[in-house]
């Protein structure tokens, strides 16, 4: 009686450790995070003002802003996803709607996941070799096109996805009326998908918003206002990267600005893709 | 004849050209779709030519001595790839190895402690990590972990093991504050969430009888865990933690950051060091002649299969959970 008493005592012990490791173990996922965003916030809100906005980026020791630097990640997140969104509609597409059950299908899923946590120094690697090497000059575009690389993969994910998700029953209504398969494509199942679809693209442009790595020898830097796509245009990652490895404090405190609008921007983005689908689910 | 039956000839003719209009269409928009889908498999056969060509002449230059020599001197052109091989495998494993229990920590919580209106919250504030650039965490771990590594935890650690062999040089001095360690501590709050996500959703696939069995007979809820919940999904989990594994094998700008850049192979943790993917990002435009660049080209051909072996192992061992469940 007493050893059976002491073995559920034991037991329970054990329990309560292990359950307590687990509290703590959330809690310091957590802790983590607010200590992540509470250094940015305190850090990176000091050097928040309207120049931040409307000045080029300086010489060191000058003030100055981020104006080249976020206009040339606009200019080159926009041009990544007019390239990369179509193709990645396109194969998801074909994998939801055409090939489901075809071996091309379940190698593609396979190889674009691979694609979807590849490194991505690797991909600025490859568009080093495909396009600034032949061209002889960094380029903004060459930047872009290493964006598009990593925009294709998640959009190919969530547009396969969500497509699985549309009932079949709406496809064999459309059908049933004599409409061709791509009539049916477009304007059923891509109708019915079209939240889970469009949180697939805010989602890459979350991604590719704070990547530096691809773009450290593609687009390299530029110091100077450039629309050229042609010449090497900056980027706010890369100018965070330079400004934050430099010895000089104006730098360094853009730099954190710089940190901060992007985190922003990116939690944002990631916040509002997810109340796109989160509200489907709940109905 | 009356006017309808004159008509049914024009009729049946427009309908067979719009047969064939649509027949054609649905073929150009299936092929369009088809040609995306290859694109995907062409951009990764894409990346591993390029890569391989790029690295041609440092691999015929050095042969397999490229492997195993730890010199790197842009000076004599003498390339080595072993000091950033050891870095990002080293700083890679001490990050799983921290990250595994605490993800698995937090998956357990979210799935069997967590009062049912916090669970959401929780989670997506987990999965934001995951969405958090890399460079933020590079800036972050350089102006705010490293100096405090630097002035408290280190110089406390190299006191307490000063003495003893082994340990003293595993946390010998002096304290940079940035090193191989460091870097490992931000490898593991990067990849905390991905490894935490994943264990999280493997946990929901275990079917509720099988749990409520085990409470039946009085099992406590470590018990049902241990005994039940992890052997059942222990091959998601493995597929977590590979998942977590590439993500640290590849990560550059945390790591570029803190690791020091220095190509040698130290003893200690504390240790100013390098990785494939932060020696490429430094070194890249700054190198001079082909040889250089070359060699850089080829750590990153190293880091591709590394990182890709690994990938497809977890993608398999994710696939089959997934086969299991019928989702």
């Amino acid at each position: 009686m007493s050893t059976a008493t002491s073995l559920h005592q034991s037991r329970k012990r054990k329990n309560g450790v292990m359950m307590t490791l687990c509290v703590i173990a959330a809690g310091i996922g957590l802790v983590w995070l607010a200590l992540i965003l509470g250094a940015l916030v305190y850090k990176g809100a000091a050097g928040l003002s309207l120049d931040v906005f409307t000045q080029m980026t300086p010489p060191p020791g000058d003030a100055g802003g981020l104006l080249n630097a976020i206009y040339g990640s606009v200019v080159m997140t926009v041009i990544a996803v007019i390239v990369g969104t179509p193709i990645g509609v396109l194969a998801g597409t074909y994998m939801a709607e055409y090939g489901r059950f075809s071996k091309l299908t379940t190698v593609v899923r396979f190889i674009n996941d691979i694609l979807l946590s590849a490194p991505s120094i690797i991909i600025g690697l490859f568009v080093y070799e495909l396009m600034v090497r032949p061209m002889g000059h960094f380029s903004a575009l060459a930047g872009a096109v290493a964006l598009a690389i990593l925009v294709i993969p998640v959009v190919v994910r969530t547009t396969e996805d969500m497509l699985n998700l549309v009932p079949n029953a709406l496809r064999e209504a459309g059908t049933a009326i004599g409409a061709p398969r791509w009539v049916v494509i477009k304007s059923v199942a891509y109708r019915a998908a079209l939240s889970g679809i469009v949180t697939g693209i805010l989602l890459s442009i979350a991604r590719i918003s704070g990547e530096t790595a691809p773009l450290l020898f593609t687009a390299l830097n530029n110091q100077f206002w450039s629309s050229n796509l042609n010449a090497p245009m900056a980027s706010l990652p890369v100018t965070i990267f330079q400004f934050a490895l430099s010895p000089y404090e104006e730098w360094q405190q853009l730099a954190w600005t710089g940190a901060l609008i992007i985190t922003l921007t990116v939690l944002a983005l990631s916040i509002f893709a997810r109340s796109l689908t989160g509200r489907r689910e709940d109905k | 004849m009356s006017a309808a039956q004159e008509a049914l000839p024009a009729i049946r003719g427009s309908r067979d050209a719009t047969v064939k209009r649509f027949a054609l269409t649905d073929a150009v928009f299936h092929g369009m779709t088809r040609a995306a889908a290859i694109l995907v498999l062409v951009l990764l056969g894409g990346v591993a030519i390029s890569l391989f060509a790029g690295s041609w002449q440092a691999l015929s230059t050095f042969g397999f001595s490229f492997l195993t020599t730890e010199s790197w001197n842009p000076v004599t052109e003498k390339f080595g790839a072993l000091a950033p091989i050891y870095g990002t495998i080293v700083t890679s494993a001490i990050a799983i190895l921290i990250a595994v229990p605490l993800g698995i920590g937090i998956a357990i919580f979210l799935t069997e402690l967590c009062p049912r209106p916090l669970r959401r919250p929780i989670g997506m504030a987990v999965e934001l990590l995951a969405g958090i650039p890399s460079i933020i965490y590079g800036i972050w771990g350089l102006f705010v972990l490293a100096p405090f590594l630097q002035t408290t935890v280190q110089p406390f650690i190299i006191g307490v093991f000063h003495g003893i062999p082994g340990l003293n040089s595993l946390f010998a001095g002096p304290p940079y504050g940035i090193g191989l360690l460091t870097s490992s501590l931000i490898l593991a709050i990067m990849v905390l969430p991905f490894i935490t996500s994943i264990t999280k959703d493997v946990f929901d696939t275990v079917p509720p009888v099988l749990k409520e069995s085990a409470y039946g007979i009085g099992c406590t809820t470590w018990e049902v865990t241990r005994r039940v919940v992890i052997p059942y999904t222990r091959i998601g989990i493995m597929g977590g933690v590979m998942l977590g594994l590439g993500r640290a094998l590849g990560e550059t700008m945390a790591v570029t950051f803190v690791i020091g850049n220095a190509h040698r192979i130290s003893t200690s943790l504390f240790a100013p060091a390098t990785t494939i993917s932060a020696t490429i990002a430094n070194e890249f435009t700054e190198a001079v002649g082909d040889l250089y660049t070359s060699s850089l080209v080829a750590l990153g051909l190293i880091l591709f299969v590394i990182t890709f072996l690994i990938l497809a192992i977890a993608r398999y061992m994710l696939m089959r959970i997934d086969a299991r469940t019928g989702a």
